[in-house]
């Protein structure tokens, strides 16, 4: 095989993986958007917030503690221990949930019945919102994400495809955290669609989502399940903010994932599950190919816009997405 | 009321009351949708509530299901005044309905949306549901036998794994019931379940509602347009016209009202 081809293939293996993180980012739009029609601009914050959070917890960091120091003239900062990082992601868990509650009672409902823009105004508010308790809470320097994942790229999967091909070729250049990551999202993923399809809560959710006023009808509260997605969307983004934090630091830009979804969610529509896993798989896939094999000639960089540009074709000629819900006028 | 209820021309024997309304009035705005009506539904009857178009029928479903909390008025339940309530909160109190312009969950199977009827009747947290182990396991056997055993009475085992999206209107409503009666309810609602079918569906879903009432003994309050079907079908019937009650008694009380004819042929108001 030529040493060409099988750069070809490591570029699509490393596109798949990103694209799972894509679609795991995606995902926690389309949850939110299914049941309750609200596009969560928030969805990439809550990441940040998600990863700040854990190295908060697991530092010992204390919460507030400029503002405390700056009301009680006090000069604390540290509580003095160490969180294990499953304790501490449990921790944050909770944080999550308890911000998912704290949104659907003090914001949406209250917006219940409100245009769609309004909703979607409500999410960028609280964005901007929970950016600033983020700051404020954690504090803003960069900080790393020390979970003890592996980093760098695979050595054994370096040595066994070296074989492969001529002198020219010295094997598959795989990152270990992409692989965890990738691991991490397919069992998310599947946790996510059986909770959706085999349990109580999982039919509930799916009934809200498809009529809220049936939803009422036989017994299931909308604030619940709301709620409730809040919560799994707050899940997922912290799996996103883990992966992404990990790799490149927790920082502001960690908030700017979501960006990436929004091409997934145009080509995989915005209320389709499967949608959001092919989406982020194509994305994933295509713009690392298209920088591998055109990006030399036109200078490099495609990454930034490839996807933005593909979902565009997309709107032209599927609006709808490739799973979303066909958009029928009745006249 | 005290009395112990009373026996139907038929001969079956209709209980003490179940839910009574009493001074019940509805605004929307500066509009009165239900002005100070008092009725009440008595245990094993079938009890309709008719009137002319914008009558304030729907409106008074939906006051008893908990969709609308009259300005005024009380709502006793089995004897207890029922607080203001949420539509999911009167759902767990055993009481089921359908929508006058059908509310399903069309992405999914009619046995799924059957199965929607059960929520309020599992038990299992959601730990359990995730292992998916014992109790959780029996629950869900439990309720798939319910669940079919009405799916048989209502004669829709054929399309038990079809999206209810694709069905047509007829079955839709009666997938509606299935869906109901899976809850076990002690009150059923039916918002004109006969609207827009044809005769044949019509009968149909006449005997569907007499075999409800007599096999499960379940109580049922209904809104119908066409006169006939609701003559034959009810035990007791509530009249309404502009939000007012001009009626309520036997059918055939009901039907020699000089009020309710001259509702029915139109006599001007003033």
């Amino acid at each position: 095989m030529s040493a060409d081809f099988l750069y070809g293939i490591e570029v699509i293996i490393n596109g798949l993986m990103a694209g799972v993180l894509y679609a795991l980012v995606a995902l926690g739009f389309v949850l939110i958007f299914k049941a309750s029609g609200i596009f969560n601009y928030a969805q990439g914050v809550m990441a940040l917030f998600a990863a700040l959070t854990l190295v908060g917890v697991m530092e010992g960091q204390v919460p507030f503690s400029h503002v405390i120091n700056a009301v009680f003239g006090t000069e604390i900062h540290h509580f003095g221990w160490e969180v294990p990082a499953l304790l501490a992601i449990f921790v944050t868990l909770m944080v999550m949930v308890l911000f998912a509650w704290l949104v659907q009672q003090l914001v949406f409902r209250h917006l219940v019945g409100q245009e769609p823009i309004i909703l979607f105004m409500a999410t960028i508010g609280l964005a901007y919102f929970l950016e600033g308790v983020g700051d404020l809470m954690w504090g803003s320097e960069i900080k790393t994400l020390a979970l003890g994942l592996p980093q760098g790229g695979s050595l054994v999967v370096e040595d066994w495809t070296a074989g492969l091909g001529g002198d020219d070729f010295y094997g598959f250049f795989i990152d270990k955290l992409d692989m965890v990551a990738t691991l991490v999202a397919i069992v998310l993923v599947a946790g996510l669609i059986g909770f959706a399809q085999y349990t109580k809560q999982g039919r509930a959710m799916r009934a809200v989502a498809d009529d809220h006023q049936a939803a009422l009808s036989v017994g299931i509260s909308l604030n619940f399940i709301w709620v409730l997605v809040w919560s799994l969307a707050g899940l997922v983004a912290l799996v996103a903010g883990v992966m992404w934090g990990a790799k490149s630091g927790v920082q502001f830009s960690l908030s700017l994932i979501a960006l990436k979804a929004l091409p997934v969610l145009m080509l995989g529509g915005f209320t389709s599950i499967p949608g959001a896993i092919v989406g982020g798989l194509i994305i994933g896939v295509g713009e690392k190919l298209f920088e591998y094999m055109i990006g030399p000639m036109v200078g490099g960089a495609t990454e930034n816009w490839f996807a933005y540009v593909l979902a565009l074709i997309f709107l032209v000629f599927r609006p709808q997405g490739l799973f979303g819900e066909k958009i029928i006028e009745r006249v | 009321m005290l009395d112990e209820g009373y026996v139907t021309a038929d001969g079956r024997q209709i209980g003490g009351v179940m839910m009574d309304m009493r001074g019940i009035t509805l605004r929307f705005g500066g509009v009165e949708a239900i002005k100070n009506i008092s009725f009440d539904i008595r245990e094993g009857e079938i009890r309709a509530i008719i009137g002319p178009n914008g009558a304030g029928k729907s409106s008074m479903l939906n006051v008893i299901s908990g969709f609308y909390n009259p300005q005024e008025g009380e709502v006793w339940f089995h004897g207890k005044r029922r607080p203001p309530m949420k539509p999911f909160q009167v759902a767990r109190q055993g009481i089921a309905r359908t929508f006058q312009n059908i509310a399903l969950f069309e992405g999914m199977t009619v046995l799924d949306n059957v199965m929607t009827g059960r929520l309020t009747q599992m038990k299992s947290g959601m730990l359990a549901q995730a292992i998916w182990k014992g109790k959780a396991e029996r629950e869900e056997t439990a309720n798939r036998e319910v669940v079919e055993k009405i799916i048989d009475f209502l004669e829709i085992q054929a399309i038990r794994k079809t999206p209810v999206g694709r069905l047509p209107y007829g079955l839709k409503k009666r997938v509606e019931l299935a869906r109901a009666l899976a809850a076990e309810p002690k009150l059923l609602l039916l918002d004109e379940p006969m609207a827009g079918m044809n005769v044949e569906e019509k009968e149909d879903m006449s005997r569907f509602i007499l075999d409800v009432n007599d096999e499960f003994g379940t109580t049922i309050a209904l809104i119908e347009h066409d006169m006939g079907v609701v003559m034959d079908l009810s035990d007791r019937v509530v009249v309404m016209d502009y939000g007012r009650k001009i009626g309520d008694g036997t059918p055939d009380e009901v039907r020699n009202n000089q009020e309710v004819i001259d509702a029915y042929l139109g006599v001007a108001h003033d």
